[in-house]
């Protein structure tokens, strides 16, 4: 029989970070994911890896900048707040083509906001909430297994692009505890060669690594082929999941904690005949603009459902335009759907008594 | 004939950007030279501030980086953590070291990393045109106090290095100038400890360095040297501190 243990969102973001071979974490405790630093804490240390508890989220990134640099596998997370102040130093990553992996176990805002559940940062993580012209690729896991699954995917597209990949959780998922093979955690991930980091000069010329481009022009020509870079990502990188067939009549758009919830509604519409879909976005950013377009096709009704006064819906919208019916579900705030408000909503939308 | 002075091999051989006066181009060749007769320079790792020094990456002939404004230290937390065998320093002004990077410096000396600082203390922020520095003396105008500090609007000159003396994880603290020739080979050798401190592993090494800024102080270069004699020192005395 296959060995499973039960363990949380935030650790099993812990765990797999440690397994995909990060040998860097700095972080500051924020509800909901101090699990995931005190596993951090514990786990680092025992590996031989290095374990910062940082003085504030400020200091946790630009660590994250140092570890990067030197070609190191490095990892921080913390919660909306803490993200926000980490904005700054993200757009330097960015600037600086360092590869770096946030979680990101968001509650609820704005401001100090409360320790629940929310997907309220979803502009924050595909917009850039810092400044300047730059992505970062932005994954979604919606289940324990899920976070497993795509915490050594995240070191791996960080290091590939030489990018910052945040993982978008919520409080739920990071709390939650679920059943995960164990043989899920020992997945490979390829290694890149980092010839650009600094670890001295030592048989080969000087390196440096910066973001300052003053002579005229200089900035544009770097900004362009970070372009270039972000539309390779945006054809390559695309991940989404779909429960979709020819009879569906209404296609759910959630991503994370709520596309799960989605799941037990279409079974018990389902069961009641009532055929609904569900999209998932995996990546946030890229968006599945894509597929999501070939889908308006043959479906004409989207429900986007978000803990959230409505974020997602943006990409939705851009991508479908007029071509569909979109309508929108929302929680805010900290507070989370019931099934029962999401059934009646579909069937108000198919004119269901 | 036998060779008393040359361009270390550190420094790279350009025109710097500095003003005429200015003493970050004399601080970056004593560091140059310390790193040349450590014969450290292939395994150091240097980080420039935000600041008039953000360019030191193309006068130094090392790895160099540059680090947001105020964090060079949890930057170099980062580097040293990964990399213990490399020898990592902070070129910081006082905007970034004393003022927007005050908790960074406090925590990375408190935690005693194993890093050398080097801290220009010339009293304004350079780089955005000489507005009023953490460390600005009492009455000192610049931009941004132009009655002059008054400590009731603007608090007092902040002495960052020697507040850092009461924390265990601080190794070495030590205060110089360069307003004569011996000043700036006692800063020399301030510098040359708090590599080999590093070296040793013996822990968080800091030099702050009385700097002059003609520019932005509307003095020639050598007002500058005696002002920092007379005046700063008053405040910022040359000594080491632990
Ligand atoms: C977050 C942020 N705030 C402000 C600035 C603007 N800024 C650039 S350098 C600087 C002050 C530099 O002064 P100091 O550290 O004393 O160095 P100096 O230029 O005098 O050598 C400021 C405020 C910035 N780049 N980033």
């Amino acid at each position: 029989m296959k060995r499973r243990t039960l363990i949380s969102g935030n650790e099993a973001f812990a765990e797999a970070a440690i397994r995909a071979g990060c040998g860097f974490y700095a972080g500051y405790p924020i509800t909901p994911q101090n699990e995931l630093i005190e596993y951090m804490s514990r786990r680092m240390i025992a590996e031989g890896k290095v374990f910062v508890q940082a003085e504030s989220e400020l200091a946790s990134i630009n660590m994250i900048f140092g570890a990067s640099l030197s070609g190191v596998r490095c990892m921080t997370s913390s919660s909306s707040p803490g993200i926000s102040l980490m904005q700054e130093g993200i757009s330097y990553l960015a600037g600086c083509e360092l590869p770096a992996v946030i979680v990101n176990v968001m509650r609820g805002g704005p401001g100090l906001g409360n320790i629940a559940p929310s997907q309220a940062d979803y502009f924050q993580s595909t917009r850039g909430g810092g400044h300047g012209d730059y992505r970062t690729i932005v994954l979604a896991p919606s289940t324990v297994a899920e976070i497993v699954k795509l915490t050594p995917l995240a070191f791996e597209l960080a290091d590939k692009y030489r990018n910052v990949v945040l993982l978008l959780g919520d409080g739920i998922l990071g709390q939650m505890m679920e059943a995960v093979d164990e043989d899920l955690f020992d997945i490979k991930t390829k290694e890149y060669p980092k010839p650009w980091a600094l670890r001295g000069c030592e048989g080969r010329a000087p390196q440096s690594i910066k973001s300052l481009y003053l002579a005229p022009g200089a900035l544009e020509e770097v900004n362009l082929r970070l372009e270039a870079k972000y539309n390779q990502i945006r054809e390559e990188e695309v991940r989404y999941q779909e429960l979709i067939d020819k009879n569906t009549r209404v296609v759910l758009v959630a991503y994370g904690t709520v596309a799960r919830l989605c799941r037990g509604v279409i079974r018990k519409l389902r069961s009641e005949n009532i055929n609904v879909g569900l999209f998932r976005p995996i990546t946030l950013w890229p968006f599945p603009n894509q597929r999501l377009s070939e889908i308006s096709k043959t479906v004409k009704k989207f429900l986007v459902l978000e803990m959230s006064t409505g974020q997602m819906i943006d990409d939705v919208r851009i991508v479908l335009d007029r071509s569909a019916e979109i309508e929108f579900l929302g929680r805010t705030g900290g507070s989370i759907f019931s099934e029962d408000e999401i059934i009646a909503k579909i069937k108000k939308m198919l004119k269901i008594k | 004939m036998k060779s008393i002075y040359k361009k270390p091999i550190s420094l790279n051989g350009v025109h710097t950007h500095y003003c005429t006066g200015c003493g970050h181009g004399l601080v970056h060749r004593l560091i140059a030279e310390v790193i040349d007769e450590l014969k450290i320079r292939e395994r150091t790792i240097g980080i420039a501030p935000v600041g008039c020094a953000v360019l030191a990456y193309d006068y130094w002939n090392f790895d160099v980086t540059e680090a947001a404004h105020g964090r060079p230290l949890a930057v170099a937390t980062g580097i040293k953590r990964v990399q213990p065998d490399k020898i990592v320093f902070t070129y910081q002004g006082d905007g970034d070291l004393a003022s927007i990077g005050a908790n960074e410096t406090i925590h990375a000396a408190n935690r005693g990393e194993n890093l050398t600082v080097i801290f220009i203390n010339n009293g304004v922020y350079g780089m955005t045109g000489g507005q009023m520095a953490p460390t600005t003396l009492m009455g000192q105008k610049t931009t941004t106090t132009k009655l002059g500090r008054d400590h009731k609007l603007h608090g007092f000159p902040l002495p960052l290095l020697d507040m850092l003396k009461v924390l265990d994880g601080v190794c070495y603290l030590e205060r110089r100038s360069l307003f004569s020739p011996a000043e700036v080979i006692k800063a020399k050798k301030a510098i040359s400890k708090s590599f080999i401190n590093q070296i040793d592993g013996l822990g968080f090494s800091m030099v702050e360095i009385l700097s002059p800024c003609p520019t932005h102080w509307k003095m020639s270069s050598l007002e500058c040297l005696t002002w920092i004699e007379k005046e700063v020192t008053k405040t910022y005395p040359v000594e080491r501190v632990k």
